[in-house]
């Protein structure tokens, strides 16, 4: 459908007519300099003026200029600034190490930023660890290999839940802290445009890409291929792995995750696997054991809480940019008529009982929804 | 594969037999005690039941579902209009898109797979595409979106969406699946069922303006220009390169998405579609497109999305979703309801081009015999594929093998390691094994 449309019919063809149009404006402008100004001509012109407009607009230098922040690899689109690690200490103590750890080292919003990486691969441009199994996960360091890519991300996206309320400085402070977490620059050290590409040529991971494969253009070769024998292919097949006993049950109960008619039913992962052959019996909705007809009625405060966007800052066990579920719970339970309590506390927000961080408040969420969450926390019913 | 055993007309499970114990319990009028009666005295004789015949139930009557009319053939049923946007039926619950316990740590940075072995077809429900969000998803008002051209081009430009819609429009069907798609496995089997393996993977149809338009309409310096970047109206400004040739091929600046508007989710009211491109670049919530000379190294193109290979490298801008299929009935997780016929079904699809063939192989990759595919087989599409399969009873293993357009061939894990290595974490699209067990189950394994 769209290769005939594109063949038929480009811009270049829609410039085409909207130029015609044009031609016919014009005419019609000189005929309006001899014709009297009739009513008729009016609204003819005027329809003709608006169909003769390009879509779109022409995008004023200030508008490009407010969107444009992107930092290339070349450092294309810097804005001239600097920030020092000392500045830098300050800006991710307030806004930052809530989610990534005093050090850069938390697990517990994401994989670490700092680790793994040392002087030695700064010399090298490449990360050892890169190579064998030895480390459990790969931080930000190891991988980063422009000092671009820091900088742009933290500038567009960081803080997650306060994206792009960074000033220029602050981000190349708390870009030149992060290097110095990362051991990359010292403790006095002030990172500006004029000096981040001295910096690059630092970055552990700096030689450590590659784009040499067959996975970016459509007409680029394949660097695997697979077999085209259909007969008697392997003499042997051997199970090399399959999911552990423990495990049967880690995704939830899988037979209320299929559908309930067909040739086949989900298995029943609350129960061991049967050794010999039985007939599977349907088991209804996604809460395992829940009938059908109770779903409706009762939401689940889990979900709500996820559907608000709760459990951006409140981890059930863990705290975040909020503290835990299980601690406001564990400081509420006993208080009198906590539900209601919650309920107040979570629409109108607040900050100072927990930390400095404020908690915005959750006006927007349904009372119904407030009320079923503040239900969940003041029960402690998490699982 | 021609079946002798294929039983058309065996008897099926009323519909009461849905309800779980406690709800049949809970609401015991007459007619149901009696239902449960027959329910409980059927779980005494399951190996009759097994055995294809359910009236062994039914003292040798009838099947009450048939006997017993049920309320919707002697009541009222609800108005026109009672729902104004329709909802599926409560009976689909089941069919949700979830998240994988333990692979991301907070909701607004995470993934929900889609239950893609619930499907039929090639059309992925618009309520369950798969989704991906880097920093939480956003309703935004469309009356206020807006869409700027700059960087190498004559006249840069913003349009509104009223601009867009006002443009001539096309509509083309593509998958789209997350470079990560089936990471989980390149060690060794970690997740349970085709939803956790391959569901971050969904194919619509999507309406929208063809980019190379837009560009055209800007005056685009083919002299200089090499790749664009696409950029994200959200929170995280989520930033891709794509090249050039890519761009002014079929790619495509998208509001619709199976006839309505994006989902929110997916990226309302403007996305980009990069026809078999992985995920990640078809940028949600599109707000600007830069043309430039060089790639950018955004985030998500120098820490992530890249992909670690054996000698400490990462590959950077493996772009293309390579040929790939699975098998989505029978799958991991599911139970056979008894031996005899089965429609071994599922999907396959290539970001080079069209499906060219399916294979399926019930001896985990020895013998294989082509399947069926369903039309349409589209460029850069889901292909749905069929084979008539007969289960003895005994161990079985499925695979499924494609072949696209190109005469790129669907490698094994084995294949794909050797070169590849474990912890390339994207782009495994190695065959998948199916395990029927004799007990029924079927389950997720690999094979060497
Ligand atoms: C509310 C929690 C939160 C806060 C506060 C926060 N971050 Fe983040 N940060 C995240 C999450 C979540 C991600 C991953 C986002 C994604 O998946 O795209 C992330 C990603 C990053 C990354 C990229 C890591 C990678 O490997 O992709 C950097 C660098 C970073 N943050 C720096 C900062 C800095 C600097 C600040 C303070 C100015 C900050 N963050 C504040 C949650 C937070
Ligand atoms: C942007 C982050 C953020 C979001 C989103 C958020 N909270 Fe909070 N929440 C916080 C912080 C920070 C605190 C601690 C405030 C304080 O110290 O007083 C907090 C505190 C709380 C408390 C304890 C209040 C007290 O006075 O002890 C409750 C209950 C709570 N949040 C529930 C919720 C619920 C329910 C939602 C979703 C509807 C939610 N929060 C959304 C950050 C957040």
């Amino acid at each position: 459908m769209y290769k005939s449309l594109s063949s038929g019919c480009d811009a270049r063809l829609l410039r085409c007519a909207i130029a015609r149009v044009r031609l016919v404006h014009v005419a019609f402008a000189r005929l309006a300099s001899i014709a009297s100004r009739t009513l008729l001509f009016v609204i003819f012109a005027n329809a003709l003026t608006t169909s003769a407009q390009t879509p779109g607009r022409p995008a004023t230098p200030v508008e490009i200029k407010a969107w444009d922040i992107d930092v290339r690899a070349d450092f294309k689109g810097l804005p001239p600034g600097s920030g020092s690690v000392a500045k830098g200490q300050e800006v991710w103590e307030a806004k930052c190490e809530n989610c990534h750890g005093a050090f850069g080292e938390s697990n517990e919003v994401f994989t670490p930023i700092i680790g793994y990486t040392t002087q030695q691969d700064m010399k090298t441009g490449r990360v050892a660890k890169l190579t064998g199994d030895t480390v459990p996960q790969r931080t930000t360091m190891m991988k980063l290999s422009q000092l671009s890519t820091l900088w742009d991300y933290i500038n567009r996206a960081m803080p997650w839940n306060a994206p792009k309320t960074l000033t220029t400085d602050e981000v190349y402070a708390v870009t030149a802290y992060v290097l110095n977490l990362g051991g990359i620059v010292p403790n006095e050290f002030v990172l500006s445009d004029k000096n981040i590409r001295e910096v690059q040529a630092m970055l552990p991971n700096r030689d450590g890409k590659t784009r040499e494969h067959g996975m970016w253009n459509v007409s680029d070769k394949p660097d695997v291929q697979g077999s085209t024998c259909r007969n008697n292919c392997d003499a042997k097949v051997d199970i090399t792995s399959r999911l552990p006993d423990y495990a049967r049950n880690a995704h939830g109960n899988l037979a209320s995750q299929m559908r309930l008619v067909g040739g086949v039913r989900g298995a029943d992962t609350t129960q061991a696997a049967p050794v010999t052959f039985t007939t599977p019996r349907p088991i209804a909705n996604s809460q395992a054991s829940t009938p059908a007809i109770a779903i409706s009625a009762k939401p689940d405060p889990a979900k709500l809480a996820a559907q608000h966007a709760c459990t951006a800052c409140h981890g059930v066990a863990n705290k975040l940019l909020g503290p835990s579920l299980k601690d406001i719970h564990a400081k509420y339970r006993d208080a009198k008529d906590s539900v209601a309590l919650l309920a107040g506390k979570i629409k109108a927000g607040g900050s100072g009982v927990w930390g400095a961080i404020a908690m915005p408040a959750q006006g927007h969420v349904p009372d119904a929804d407030i009320r079923a969450i503040a239900e969940w926390i003041a029960n402690g019913d998490f699982k | 594969m021609k079946s002798s055993k294929f039983s058309i007309g065996r008897l099926q499970k009323a519909p009461e037999f849905f309800l779980s114990r406690e709800a049949l319990d809970l609401h015991g009028d007459d007619r149901r005690s009696f239902l449960r009666k027959a329910f409980l005295a059927a779980s005494g004789v399951a190996g009759a039941a097994a055995s294809g015949s359910l009236l062994a139930q039914t003292d040798s009557v009838g099947d009450p579902a048939i006997l017993n009319l049920p309320a919707h053939s002697t009541g009222l049923g609800a108005p026109v209009a009672a729902k104004g946007y329709g909802t599926p039926s409560k009976f689909e619950e089941n069919l949700q898109r979830r998240e994988s316990p333990g692979l991301t740590r907070v909701g607004a940075a995470s993934v929900s797979f889609a239950p893609l072995q619930g499907f039929f077809g090639i059309i992925t429900p618009s309520g369950l595409h798969f989704e991906r969000h880097h920093q939480g998803f956003w309703d935004i008002d469309p009356t206020q979106h807006r869409f700027m051209i700059n960087g190498l081009v004559k006249n840069p430009k913003v349009y509104t969406m009223d601009d867009l819609m006002r443009l001539p429009s096309m509509s083309r069907m593509h998958f789209i699946e997350c470079g990560a798609n089936t990471g989980m496995e390149w060690g060794n089997v970690a997740v349970p069922t085709v939803q956790y393996t391959h569901g971050m993977l969904s194919c619509c149809e999507y309406t929208g303006v063809p980019l190379k338009w837009l560009l055209d309409d800007c005056g685009i310096d083919l002299k200089k220009a090499k790749y664009i970047l696409a950029e994200g109206a959200d929170g995280s400004g989520m930033t891709r390169t794509i090249n050039l040739k890519n761009a002014l091929d079929d790619v495509m600046v998208a509001y619709g998405m199976n006839g309505e508007m994006l989902r929110p989710e997916n990226g309302y009211p403007l996305r980009l579609v990069v026809p078999g491109v992985q995920g990640v670049s078809w940028i949600k919530y599109l707000r600007r497109i830069e043309v430039g000379d060089m790639p950018y190294d955004s985030k998500d193109e120098n820490l992530h999305y890249t992909d670690l290979m054996p000698d400490g490298k990462h590959r950077q801008y493996t772009s293309i979703q390579e040929v790939k299929s699975v098998i989505t009935t029978p799958s991991g997780g599911q139970v056979l309801l008894d031996k005899g016929f089965y429609n071994v079904t599922g999907i396959a699809w290539s970001g080079r081009g069209k499906i060219r063939r399916v294979e399926v192989s019930a001896d985990g990759g020895k013998n294989w015999k082509d399947a069926r595919l369903e039309t349409p087989v589209l460029d850069k599409c889901l292909t749905r594929f069929n084979m008539d399969w007969t289960w003895n009873g005994s161990d079985a293993i499925l695979q499924s093998r494609a072949t696209d357009s190109t005469g790129h061939v669907q490698p094994t894990m084995t294949q794909l390691r050797a070169k590849r290595g474990t912890r390339s974490i994207y782009h495994n699209n190695a065959i998948q094994s199916w395990l029927v067990g004799a007990n029924g189950e079927v389950s997720n394994v690999q094979v060497a």
